[in-house]
């Protein structure tokens, strides 16, 4: 495989094709664990880590992994990684597990991991399905962050508040407080927040996109403009 | 739109002199003396809200329209923006801050209304989703209401103190005026115990002219009950969704009381306070939001007004209007596709009636 194609999957994982604001995928994950920059980074890292390991397995095995049976062992596959990860959380990481804690186990039921190794995986060679899964991840990761660090602001007036818990107390210095405490707009941090701020950033990603006249990679959906 | 002489038009040919524009002059019209009685019941400070509201919708509506590449103009002149803003700004407790309008309007015309697509295509009823959205963002400010101070009465803010308030919050010199909404205390003791029975007799009294706490346009209930009974008169609404959503309020809260007067308000309080008639007049009889058939309606007006007894009484807010009329909003496409008119010569299944029978 040339040195382009690897190229393009990385552009895609991150940007072109990113799991969240191109192909609207993961969207619980996205909703529900993006109250704050960090638990998104958090959430995002951990499923980073499931994809590519998971992506790589199945890359490994798909010459013998018969259609009939795959998504049974997709899923366990994925499920194995991600009882490595939420072990290692538990122990390594024990605060931020304690806020991510229940959501960590619903990667199994990702929709990104799945479609990435039926997509990708289950038809390409070790290495390039490493990377697909990686970055994809990481794609996932800066959506959620992304997501989580506009809720954080608008809804609390904070940024990457306890991202010492997660990172390491030499990460203190990144806590910010951009607006005054009580001037948050609690909606933000809310169910309706998320969905309101996800889709602004859909927007935001289309219209840099269409500025840098790109093709749109979405769904069929055509601007009409 | 103009069709090209000899090309056929499709029906209907005849129609109606009504417009989107006419429609919403009507409505603006049938709501101004409801509002204009607030404006002089709760001073300059609301003017200034208005207008600030009314302002960030059309704005709202403006950069909506300039992103698609449309002219403003001529969809700013329907009024339909400003009817959004201005029911929205008669929801909001009078003496509110600048920010919560210009949130309120912005969030109402690009959030509510343009993001589905404009005039028509909205799912929620855009006020409406701007005042909840306050509402959970901003709980302090949403729930601070005033007694009246009726405009040019002593201790009424002036012409420049009405801008200071509207700018700068509500000073501290103004903090006996500072109350609580009939429902919203009644709640509040209820929590703590103290049944109606007590708590009614300290409450602030319902003034039969409105002269009581409450939202801008909400306490005038007989102004807004005309506004509304001309409107049907002017065939701008039908009485379907305002009778049902009346008596879905009134007829729970009537038997309940009859039960237990000491736990549940009586009909005549829920009916007159709170948003219940601008909710039954005005907002929940929104064309686009509302079903289109008279049992359809019939249907969600009751739905709107058993969901704010519902959460008046059990729930953790003390009005409920905003939030019935929204999940009944929800409810619409699927009543519109339960509750169909019989097309003309078929029953109503669909198939077709013998000719002659």
């Amino acid at each position: 495989m040339s040195s382009s194609n690897y190229k393009t999957i990385v552009k895609d994982g991150l940007w072109d094709n990113n799991g969240v604001f191109s192909m609207l995928l993961g969207m619980c994950p996205a909703m529900a664990m993006t109250t704050s920059a960090t638990n998104g980074f958090g959430m995002g890292l951990a499923t980073a880590v499931v994809m590519a390991a998971s992506s790589l397995l199945v890359a490994v095995f798909r010459k013998l992994i018969t259609p009939e049976v795959r998504i049974p062992v997709y899923i366990l596959i994925v499920a194995a990684m991600v009882t490595l990860v939420d072990l290692a959380m538990n122990a390594w990481m024990h605060e931020l597990y304690k806020v991510l804690g229940l959501f960590i186990p619903l990667i199994v039921s990702n929709c990104l991991p799945l479609a990435r190794l039926e997509a990708f995986a289950a038809k390409q060679p070790v290495l390039p399905s490493f990377l697909d899964g990686l970055f994809m991840g990481l794609g996932f990761t800066i959506a959620l962050t992304a997501i989580g660090a506009v809720r954080e602001i608008t809804g609390n007036g904070t940024l990457f508040a306890d991202a010492s818990l997660l990172l390491g107390p030499a990460f203190k210095a990144i806590e910010l407080r951009v607006l005054p405490a009580d001037m948050g707009v609690l909606m933000m941090i809310l169910p309706p927040g998320g969905f309101l701020v996800t889709g602004l950033l859909v927007v935001v990603k289309r219209m840099l996109d269409l500025r840098a006249g790109k093709e749109i990679q979405m769904g069929g959906a055509h601007s009409v403009a | 739109m103009s069709h090209a002489i000899g090309i056929p038009v499709a029906a209907p040919h005849a129609t109606t002199s009504n417009s989107a524009g006419r429609v919403m002059a009507t409505v603006m019209a049938a709501l101004a003396p409801a509002t204009l009685f607030g404006f002089w019941l709760y001073g300059w400070p609301a003017v200034y809200l208005w207008f600030i509201t009314v302002g960030s919708a059309m704005l709202g509506e403006a950069f909506c329209l300039r992103l698609q590449g449309r002219q403003a103009t001529p969809v700013l002149l329907d009024g339909s923006a400003v009817l959004t803003g201005w029911l929205l700004a008669v929801s909001l407790p009078p003496w509110a801050p600048w920010w919560i309008g210009v949130f309120g309007g912005l969030f109402a015309t690009v959030l509510g209304k343009q993001v589905f697509g404009g005039l028509g295509q909205n799912l929620f009823n855009p006020a409406m989703v701007a005042r909840v959205a306050l509402l959970i963002s901003f709980p302090v400010q949403m729930t601070a209401w005033v007694a009246p101070l009726p405009l040019f009465s002593a201790g009424a803010p002036g012409l420049i103190d009405g801008l200071r308030i509207t700018l700068n919050g509500m000073p501290a010199g103004y903090d006996a005026v500072a109350s609580a909404s009939l429902l919203g205390f009644t709640k509040t003791e209820l929590s703590r115990g103290i049944d109606l029975l007590a708590s009614l007799l300290q409450a602030p009294v319902p003034g039969w002219y409105g002269s009581h706490p409450g939202s801008l346009g909400e306490t005038a209930a007989w102004l807004i009950a005309a506004g509304g009974i001309a409107m049907m008169a002017l065939r701008i609404i039908t009485w379907h969704i305002p009778l049902t959503m009346l008596a879905g309020i009134a007829v729970p809260a009537a038997i309940l009381h009859a039960v237990d007067p000491a736990r549940y308000l009586d009909a005549g309080t829920h009916i007159l306070s709170g948003g219940a008639m601008l909710g039954a007049f005005f907002i929940a009889t929104d064309y686009v939001t509302s079903p289109n058939t008279p049992r359809g309606q019939l249907i969600f007006g009751a739905g709107c007004g058993l969901l704010t007894w519902i959460i008046r009484t059990f729930a953790g807010y003390p009005e409920g209007v905003a939030f019935a009329v929204l999940l009944m909003n929800s409810l619409t496409p699927i009543i519109d596709s339960y509750v169909k008119p019989r097309i003309y010569g078929r029953d109503r299944k669909g198939a077709a009636l013998e000719p002659g029978k």
